[in-house]
């Protein structure tokens, strides 16, 4: 049951079964266990930046292709549940409106930028998705009567889903089944066939497999999976901004989720959103109390601001990139 | 090969955009604006394209560097307030000639270290190089607040270099005249040191073929390093400039202009200096032109201008051989 749930892809370590367990559970039941708005918020995002570190592995760990887009198609989920709910009306059918567009124009555009630029190299395409993401931006702020510009959108929900324990089951319940779908995809043949891509493309083109489609392929997939987490991430909110989805401070903290969780084994995609969403939620506590024992030393509080946080973790993930390119869970899975 | 075309575009351009701007002295104005813009760009542009030539390394931490260099410049010209405020030109150069010795030095002392530390043991793996030198891009932005605190600071220009002066009708912005006079500084530097030096002569060889280079017994590495080294300090000095243009500087600034510095150098071609300054200069004055005649379609000017430059050359406006 296990094994078929998880494609046959199991843990295949004691330590990574038990933390992934303890993630499992904990985001299950989390409205009980831990009591408060801001636990559940904390568990709500996890759920959702699960999802979405998840695809983007898909993309950079299986596949092999960096993407500074991804925020763009998890912003566009964001607006198109935020613009059909603010503009038209807090009704399922003008809820399954947004999404329905937001799905289109997120796989013509992953579709678009795959045709312009996958056929060349990695870096080409990471310079070209960081330009048509940036201008997105602009463009999101720019059109305020459209989008509500720097202030973002607050709109209705259908009555059930106002219900706050009813919205993060949905929340969690599409997180978990679409997480288990992906798994699925990377341990099917198309998934071998696209590490074959990142190994050694050349290789993999001589065996006969068009490279150009599977890596179209896995963008176009990888676009519509981030779509979906956008809307789970606004209906939790019930609000869509630039800060919440667009920003490129959210691309960097996807690279780093991604890079310290372990890049290519998607179990790693729920470890590095688990912790950085804590971290970034909690660390802060920390390192407030760190900072203050350390004062009166030069240079120290300074470095241990509270606000410095993402400094430990961007030397984190320098150190993730030469030492440990399987992040944590290749550390687990030794 | 035609290579006239793509320089050629440069006053095309700003001839098309005459009869549509409504004044002749407007016009003037806004050439002049995109034209300093442009050259800021190339400043902070060039060394990244070249080190992408030399080395085949993209180097997403430029950005950190163009920051760190206009906070090493502005804590200058922010301690010389006497220098500053002087009213003659040779007076305010007191300031900002030691300001931009300062951020360059900051800067290239940076780029040494990052190429020694960061970049070296990744060379030949485009997706770790991606990795780590965003990764260093994080580490450099937090350490500038560290340093210099979180919060945007005012950076006044010096007092010969506010406001503009007449040609005509025509108003110009001192600030521009000198971005525009030290772009082609830097341009007609460069152009000198690739075309007539031996040093060049190297550079632009081991652009062309590495190995070959190599195997002729040059130590290519020490070039390169020597590349990275000044293509960091120049990024200092565009990130001063930069600042002193904007009159204001945040530890994001860098990665802000970095969009529209990989804009150019795509445009350009990737490793090509030529193609980087030609695609500079031609997103400057396409960004002012439209902003002017259409501001609605400003912020899509740059990436329309690439795609159209990516349909008719899709490797850039002067490819670079391999």
């Amino acid at each position: 049951m296990i094994r078929t749930l998880l494609s046959g892809d199991l843990p295949r370590s004691r330590a990574l079964g038990v933390v992934l367990a303890v993630i499992l559970i904990g985001l299950a039941a989390a409205p009980f266990i831990f009591p408060g708005t801001r636990a559940l918020n904390v568990a709500a995002k996890v759920a959702v930046f699960i999802l979405l570190v998840a695809s983007y592995d898909l993309l950079l760990g299986y596949t092999g292709i960096v993407s500074f887009a991804h925020t763009m198609f998890f912003g566009i989920g964001g607006y198109g549940v935020a613009i059909a709910a603010a503009k038209l009306g807090p009704s399922w059918w003008n809820i399954a409106l947004g999404v329905g567009v937001a799905l289109v124009l997120s796989l013509a555009l992953a579709f678009a930028i795959g045709l312009l630029s996958l056929r060349v190299r990695a870096i080409f395409f990471a310079m070209i998705t960081l330009a048509v993401a940036s201008f997105f931006q602009i463009l999101a702020s720019q059109l305020s009567a459209f989008t509500g510009g720097e202030d973002g959108l607050n709109f209705r929900l259908p009555e059930l889903l106002r219900e706050r324990l009813v919205a993060y089951y949905a929340v969690f319940g599409i997180s978990l089944v679409l997480f288990l779908a992906l798994l699925r995809v990377v341990n099917s043949p198309f998934g071998r066939v696209l590490l074959a891509v990142r190994e050694n493309e050349f290789r993999a083109e001589a065996l006969g497999y068009r490279t150009v489609v599977y890596r179209t392929v896995a963008n176009c997939l990888g676009a519509l999976l981030a779509t979906a987490a956008g809307v789970l991430y606004a209906v939790w909110l019930r609000y869509t901004g630039p800060d919440t989805t667009l920003s490129f401070a959210i691309m960097i903290d996807l690279l780093l989720m991604v890079v310290i969780g372990g890049m290519g084994t998607m179990y790693g995609a729920a470890i590095g959103a688990t912790l950085f969403v804590i971290a970034q939620n909690y660390l802060q506590d920390l390192m407030q109390l760190a900072s203050d024992a350390a004062k009166g030393i030069p240079l120290l509080p300074d470095l241990l601001h509270p606000d410095r946080w993402l400094l430990w973790l961007g030397v984190l993930f320098i150190v993730c990139v030469y030492y440990f390119p399987s992040g944590i869970v290749g550390r687990l899975r030794r | 090969m035609k290579n006239w075309i793509p320089l050629a575009l440069v006053p095309v351009i700003g001839l098309l955009a005459l009869p549509l701007v409504p004044s002749t002295p407007t016009w003037v104005t806004l050439t002049v604006a995109g034209l300093a813009m442009g050259m800021m760009i190339f400043i902070m542009a060039s060394g990244l394209t070249l080190v992408f030539g030399l080395m085949d390394v993209m180097n997403f931490a430029h950005g950190a560097f163009i920051s760190v260099g206009a906070y090493a410049g502005a804590s200058v010209l922010l301690a010389m307030k006497p220098a500053m405020q002087s009213q003659s030109f040779a007076g305010n150069l007191g300031a900002i000639v030691p300001a931009v010795l300062a951020a360059m030095a900051l800067a290239g002392a940076l780029g040494w270290f990052f190429e020694r530390v960061v970049v070296r043991p990744v060379y030949g793996d485009h997706l770790k190089q991606i990795l780590v030198t965003m990764g260093g891009l994080i580490v450099c932005e937090q350490l500038i607040h560290v340093a210099w605190g979180p919060d945007l600071i005012a950076l006044p220009r010096p007092a010969t270099l506010t406001g503009s002066f007449l040609i005509g009708d025509a108003a110009i912005e001192r600030y521009r005249m000198l971005a525009v006079v030290v772009g082609l500084a830097v341009f007609a530097a460069m152009w000198l040191v690739l075309n007539r030096t031996r040093i060049g002569l190297l550079i632009r060889a081991g652009v062309e073929n590495r190995e070959m280079v190599e195997s002729l017994g040059y130590r290519i590495r020490r070039l390169f390093v020597g590349v990275f080294v000044a293509g960091s300090a120049l990024a200092g000095l565009g990130g001063v400039m930069w600042a002193m243009y904007q009159e204001s500087l945040t530890a994001g600034m860098g990665m802000q202009v970095m969009v529209v510095i990989f804009i150019v150098i795509i445009i350009g071609g990737l490793g090509s200096v030529g193609g980087c300054f030609v695609g500079a200069l031609l997103v400057g004055l396409l960004a002012n032109y439209i902003g002017y005649v259409a501001p609605k379609l400003a912020l899509g000017s740059n990436i329309l201008l690439m795609v159209l430059i990516l349909l008719w050359r899709p490797r850039g406006l002067y490819p670079v051989g391999k």
